[in-house]
């Protein structure tokens, strides 16, 4: 079990090092076997240590049940810091296991297909295998150094793949940006690690979890813990009001926004949360926070969506409103909820982006959707694909988005009424801006150049298969939790329950809902969203010119949320330029005007004394005697007054 | 041993003080260089003086001694002494303080 | 003996060189003496055991009457410290080998000469045995820089000299003060220096005397104006020299000195002296955000990283003396990585400036590859060697403040803005006329890069060899002040 166990992120590692060592002499055919083929092998393991772990399930009665730590070697270790390299395989990082690296996986053999004419083919499936190990290090760690090896790991690989069309400098601001902002928040993760260990004495999740079951909820340090881990996910999970390198960092290849920016690096801090269940269900006051920051940011991001032309970018702002829905469900308490939507959004979101390449692949390059339109004919498979991932991302059943979002809404109803609300709200405009993309993309004729309409054609079959299996996951992923109200059994939250059982023991639940009011519930929001897709048929299918509504007629909100409310001018007066001016200011005034001026004033003030009394040196014996003797009849006197 | 009682110890201290004072006055207000070494004869003999009544008075022979010694690193320095003023005033025919003033700032 | 021989064997080496004339014989001679160097520096790695002052101890007497004798011996940390500088001698030499320096007998001899008084320092256990080889370490810097350096070295380097010079002398008063203080016969010997118990007024201004000397070698804002220029204006190898391992003298020299015997003191002050160097950290990195020499960008880093572990060190925190014994390694090690990847690049562009530059990645991809290695390393990146000893720095300066730890932590983010800023301008973008032709590594840059690199990892995944060899010793030194 522990060769599995090692061998799950060494694999993606290994590919990395022959990857990248090899570097441009590895054949091209040897790199789609190789890329690709470790992400498999890891996902092979992992099934086999989830299949491990069920058999397991009961027969464990430790303080952690269903869950195993296993230690390779000890890292750093002083005193009572005793930090090992160890994993701890639960429920809850097998199922991220398996999404990593299954999800990477097809992403992977997509990627054979989307970058075959780069120049820089090796060199991406070696970052991408390198951001596999340390995804996969992140959700294995059994303590919070190793998560944060692989929360700065994976930094440092969406770093590299943002920028890796290294010679278009913007390219690089954006990658730059996300480093940077992440790196903010790793800041507070890493101070909240040092209150963790001041606190506890430890860094292990074991250790850590046992002693905060004993504390009182509302414990000033817990909220203290669990705000600064949370300035961490923020930062990670690109939520307000770190989420702007997020739309940004799409200028990296797509399959990295499927799988770093939508499926997997950015719900890091969803499951850093969802892993500190217990420390966060003690803190309400954290929880508050989480909660209204997340709801402002799934309403604020799905509101910008609705305005964004660049179909990256509209998938981006969307990525940062679904995260928003799971920081939601994960204030009001519903992990589960938030790791199923995590995980059916790894499903639809992978895929949306993956059917975007396609398109972008067709089109040539274009992003822009008002040059799309008509590729229903052109690119059939896409088309079904991408079909499929709308409807599940916007909540229609039978697929799986309906039900994770309806998890999160009834649970969210459970707890307060104007929270069920606001998500509500959230789920018709990601329906209407999903649907708006989707008509744009798909319907009426084709608006871009003859050149372009020239190039149209269906991408080939390596790509095409990911887009069916991962359409196929979008439309079934939800039997993963079919509510009893379905007849299901809510086999992932028996799953998880072990995690997150002594979080839901201090927690106080709400009143469960009748099945009645569950069935209400479902339906207003699914005539909501069927009455916003409808609108948006009308809008951008039926009506002539409710195209291209022109930039100056439009209201001053519009105009205002189109230019996604000038966030990113905000941060660069308040923060950038201030910097650098404060940068600039430092050097040129304090360091050479003032501190440097002050050592040599030193300096100068010694050569200038030299300088004044060597005046005394007349060169006149008699003067130097006559204050020789000056001198000795001085000592006389102070001898004789003292 | 006898005559040097009547003499009280007091003059030869006012004696010597003034031969010295001379000797320092000379030094400063002249300005021909071999008057300067005069006068520094003049005060290095004045502490030779001293030294030997003080001998005297206290029957302590050091005091003489020390006398020998003086006279014998005068009469160096003065050697000394007067060959640097010999060789100054070859090269600048000048033995005058106030024109030897080269070695400045 | 073998760290008499350590001491020994540059300086015999060093006057050696001299009476060879060719000059890729004197490079021969000095790449493998240094390696012997370093051969004898694993020697006494593996000879050493755990602490006890008694470890490959050289003890003679030499002015008996004054009570100084010539006492060497390694703790753990010097240890470390002089395996970083022998490690890094062969480096830093092999990385020399594509300048055609002037004169090269007498410059490899200085740098022989350098390594004697390095080495000097980190084993010396006598007082005033240390200040001599402090200062004569002081003497071939000087010189390298003077001789081979930029324009505007001669004002450049004497200002240093006089700079350090003048510091170091309040660390001699200090020295004598505490030598009359100790019981009769007097004697320099560090433990009869530790065994000195003074009054606080006394304690304050020998940790004032001290402190002095040391910041003004770490050096630490504001007493950091001579670096930036110093290390611009010195050659490479002087650079390297400089920042690699002379600037860890500073750090040593607390910790073998001025914590042990001003210990109330330094509990007293300490908090002011950790706002010094936290105000240096800010204050260092946000001025690199705006550097257009690179070599002056990494001299601003370089201060700031070093106020990290000198904040670390005050804060007496068996966490952060750790960090701190450990990051002086892989600050010497990133550092000089940094320094020969930029004194690359200006071999081939014969520029430093960013904005001259740009493309660097796709004409030369290998030299862009371990330039971000070293990027990485030095922005503390998990599994690099400096995340583990800025991690045991910041978390012990949490556990004496939790601000001092928020604010000092902002070198994290910094660090990465000034870095990858430089990189960007450098290595990425589209080549110009400076960058289109260069070539990429050749092998002998790759041999004295790779070793580093190694390092950078070995440290960083397995620190447990490292910080197992220095913690008796960072325990005893705490001892002292409690």
């Amino acid at each position: 079990m522990k060769l599995i166990l090692i061998l799950i992120p060494l694999l993606p590692l290994l590919g990395f090092l022959f990857l990248g060592l090899g570097f441009k002499s590895i054949p091209k055919k040897v790199t789609s076997i190789v890329g690709p083929g470790t992400i498999l092998a890891s996902f092979i393991l992992s099934i086999i240590t989830f299949i491990h772990l069920t058999q397991q399930a009961g027969t464990q009665s430790s303080l952690f049940p269903h869950s195993d730590v296993y230690t390779l070697f000890s890292w750093i270790s002083i005193g009572s810091l005793d930090i090992s390299f160890s994993f701890l395989i639960d429920p809850l990082s097998v199922l991220m296991l398996l999404v990593v690296t299954g999800v990477g996986f097809l992403i992977h053999v997509y990627s054979v297909g989307y970058m075959k004419d780069d120049p820089g083919y090796n060199r991406f499936f070696a970052y991408m295998n390198l951001f596999v190990f340390f995804m996969l290090l992140l959700v294995m760690g059994a303590n919070y150094p190793i998560m944060f090896i692989g929360w700065e790991g994976v930094g440092l690989c969406s770093y590299l793949l943002i920028g890796f069309w290294f010679k278009n400098h913007e390219y690089n601001n954006a990658a730059n940006k996300a480093f940077i902002m992440n790196r903010i928040g790793d800041l507070g993760f890493l101070l909240g690690m040092f209150l963790l260990f001041t606190t506890f004495q430890s860094l292990n999740y074991q250790d850590i979890f046992s002693q905060a079951k004993g504390m009182t909820s509302g414990n000033g340090t817990l909220v203290a813990i669990t705000l600064l881990l949370f300035i961490g996910a923020v930062g990670k999970s690109a939520q307000i009001p770190l989420y702007t390198w997020l739309p940004d960092a799409m200028a990296g290849p797509t399959p990295v926004s499927a799988l770093i920016h939508a499926a997997t690096m950015v719900t890091a801090g969803v499951y850093m949360i969802a892993r500190s269940n217990i420390l966060y269900v003690l803190s309400p006051a954290t929880m508050e926070i989480i909660g209204i920051t997340a709801i402002t940011t799934a309403l604020f991001a799905a509101s910008i969506a609705i305005f964004q032309n660049d179909i990256k970018k509209i998938l981006a702002y969307s990525t940062i409103s679904q995260l928003g829905y799971m920081f939601a469900a994960l204030s009001i308490g519903a992990f589960t909820g938030a790791m199923f939507h995590l995980t059916t959004h790894a499903f639809f979101k992978a895929l949306l982006f993956l059917a975007a390449g396609s398109v972008i692949h067709a089109i040539g390059g274009g992003q822009d959707i008002r040059n799309m339109g008509g590729l229903r004919k052109k690119l059939p498979k896409t088309y079904w694909t991408f079909l499929i991932a709308t409807l599940a991302i916007a909540g229609i059943p039978p697929f799986s988005g309906f039900f994770s979002k309806d998890e999160i809404l009834s649970k969210a109803f459970e707890f307060n009424h104007v929270t069920w609300f606001a998500l509500a709200v959230g789920a018709f405009m990601t329906a209407f801006y999903m649907f708006r993309l989707f008509y744009l993309t798909f319907f009426r004729a084709f608006r871009g150049t003859e050149e372009e309409k020239h190039h149209l054609h269906e991408s080939p079959a390596v790509m095409t298969t990911p887009l069916i299996v991962l359409s196929v996951l979008a439309a079934i992923g939800g039997v993963l939790n079919i509510p009893v109200l379905f007849g299901g059994e809510n086999w992932l939250s028996g799953f998880l329950a072990p995690v997150f059982a002594d979080a839901m023991a201090v927690k106080v639940q709400p009143a469960a809902l009748s099945h009645a009011t569950e069935w209400l519930l479902m339906a207003t929001t699914l005539a909501g969203c069927l009455v916003t897709i409808f609108w948006a048929w009308r809008r951008y299918v039926k009506q002539e010119n409710g195209l291209l509504p022109d930039e100056a007629k439009r209201s001053l909100l519009v105009q205002l949320i189109s230019k996604k409310y000038y966030i990113d001018e905000l941060y660069d007066f308040v923060f950038v330029k201030p910097s650098l001016w404060c940068s600039r200011y430092l050097h040129q005034v304090v360091e050479l005007r003032f501190i440097d001026r002050i050592v040599n004033g030193v300096g100068q003030v010694v050569i200038w004394t030299g300088n004044t009394v060597r005046y005394v040196q007349t060169g006149n014996v008699g003067f130097y005697m006559f204050i020789m003797i000056l001198g000795i009849i001085l000592i006389l006197f102070f001898n004789i007054l003292i | 041993m006898s005559n040097l009682a009547t003499i009280p110890i007091e003059y030869y201290l006012v004696f010597c003080s003034v031969l010295f004072c001379i000797g320092v006055f000379g030094v400063l207000i002249k300005r021909n260089a071999l008057v300067i070494l005069m006068s520094i004869e003049l005060m290095i003999n004045s502490i030779n003086l001293l030294l030997a009544a003080f001998s005297a008075y206290t029957n302590d022979p050091a005091g003489q001694i020390f006398v020998f010694f003086i006279m014998v690193v005068a009469a160096a320095e003065v050697a000394i002494g007067l060959a640097i003023v010999v060789l100054i005033y070859r090269t600048t025919h000048s033995i005058d303080i106030d024109v030897l003033n080269k070695l400045k700032w | 003996m073998l760290t008499i021989l350590l001491i020994l064997l540059p300086l015999a080496l060093s006057l050696i060189i001299l009476i060879f004339k060719e000059e890729k014989a004197i490079r021969q001679f000095a790449l493998a003496g240094s390696l012997i160097e370093f051969g004898v520096g694993v020697a006494a790695f593996i000879q050493y055991k755990t602490s006890c002052h008694c470890n490959l101890l050289f003890t003679t007497d030499w002015l008996a009457t004054l009570g100084v004798s010539l006492k060497f011996g390694m703790d753990g940390i010097s240890l470390l410290l002089v395996m970083l500088t022998t490690f890094l001698l062969p480096i830093i030499i092999l990385a020399s080998f594509n300048h055609a320096y002037s004169r090269p007998s007498a410059f490899y001899s200085l740098i022989l000469l350098m390594e004697m008084a390095l080495i000097g320092v980190f084993t010396s256990f006598d007082g005033l045995i240390f200040y001599i080889f402090w200062e004569l370490a002081l003497i071939p810097a000087y010189f390298i820089c003077a001789v081979w350096g930029g324009d505007d070295r001669i004002r450049i380097t004497f200002k240093f000299f006089i700079y350090t010079f003048v510091g170091s002398l309040f660390m001699l008063v200090a020295l004598i003060y505490l030598y009359f203080r100790t019981p009769l016969p007097h004697s320099f010997d560090f433990q009869g220096l530790y065994a000195v118990r003074l009054n606080p007024g006394e304690q304050t201004w020998i940790f004032l005397a001290f402190f002095l000397a040391f910041v003004v070698k770490i050096p630490i804002f504001p007493f950091h104006t001579w670096q930036p220029d110093t290390y611009s204006g010195a050659p490479a190898t002087g650079s390297m020299l400089l920042a690699g391992i002379m600037l860890k003298m500073g750090l040593y020299g607390m910790i073998r000195w001025m914590i042990p015997i001003c210990n109330d003191a330094v509990q007293e002050w300490g908090g002011v002296a950790m706002i010094l160097a936290i105000t240096g950290i800010v204050y260092a990195s946000l001025i690199a955000i705006r550097q257009n020499d690179m070599k002056r960008l990494i001299a601003y880093s370089s201060i700031a990283h070093v106020g990290l572990i000198a904040a670390g060190l005050l804060s007496l925190t068996t966490y952060a003396m750790q960090g701190a014994v450990i990051q002086m390694v892989s600050h010497g090690i990133n550092i000089v990585g940094l320094f020969i990847i930029i004194d690359l690049i200006e071999q081939r562009t014969k520029t430093r400036n960013i904005s001259n530059l740009g493309g660097i990645a796709r004409t030369a991809p290998r030299l862009a590859i371990f330039f971000m290695l070293f990027l990485l390393a030095s922005i503390a990146l998990p599994l690099t060697n400096s995340f583990v000893g800025e991690f045991l720095l910041l978390l012990g300066l949490f556990e004496y403040s939790a601000i001092f730890a928020a604010v000092a932590g902002l070198t994290i983010i910094f660090s990465a803005v000034y870095m990858l800023w430089m990189y960007q301008r450098t290595m990425l973008g589209k080549a110009n006329e400076f960058t289109e032709n260069i070539h990429d590594l050749t092998w002998t840059e790759m041999a004295a890069l790779v070793p580093l690199v190694v390092m950078v990892f070995w440290i960083g995944m397995f620190p447990g060899l490292f910080l197992n060899v220095a913690l008796p010793d960072v325990m005893q030194i705490l001892n002292y002040t409690k």
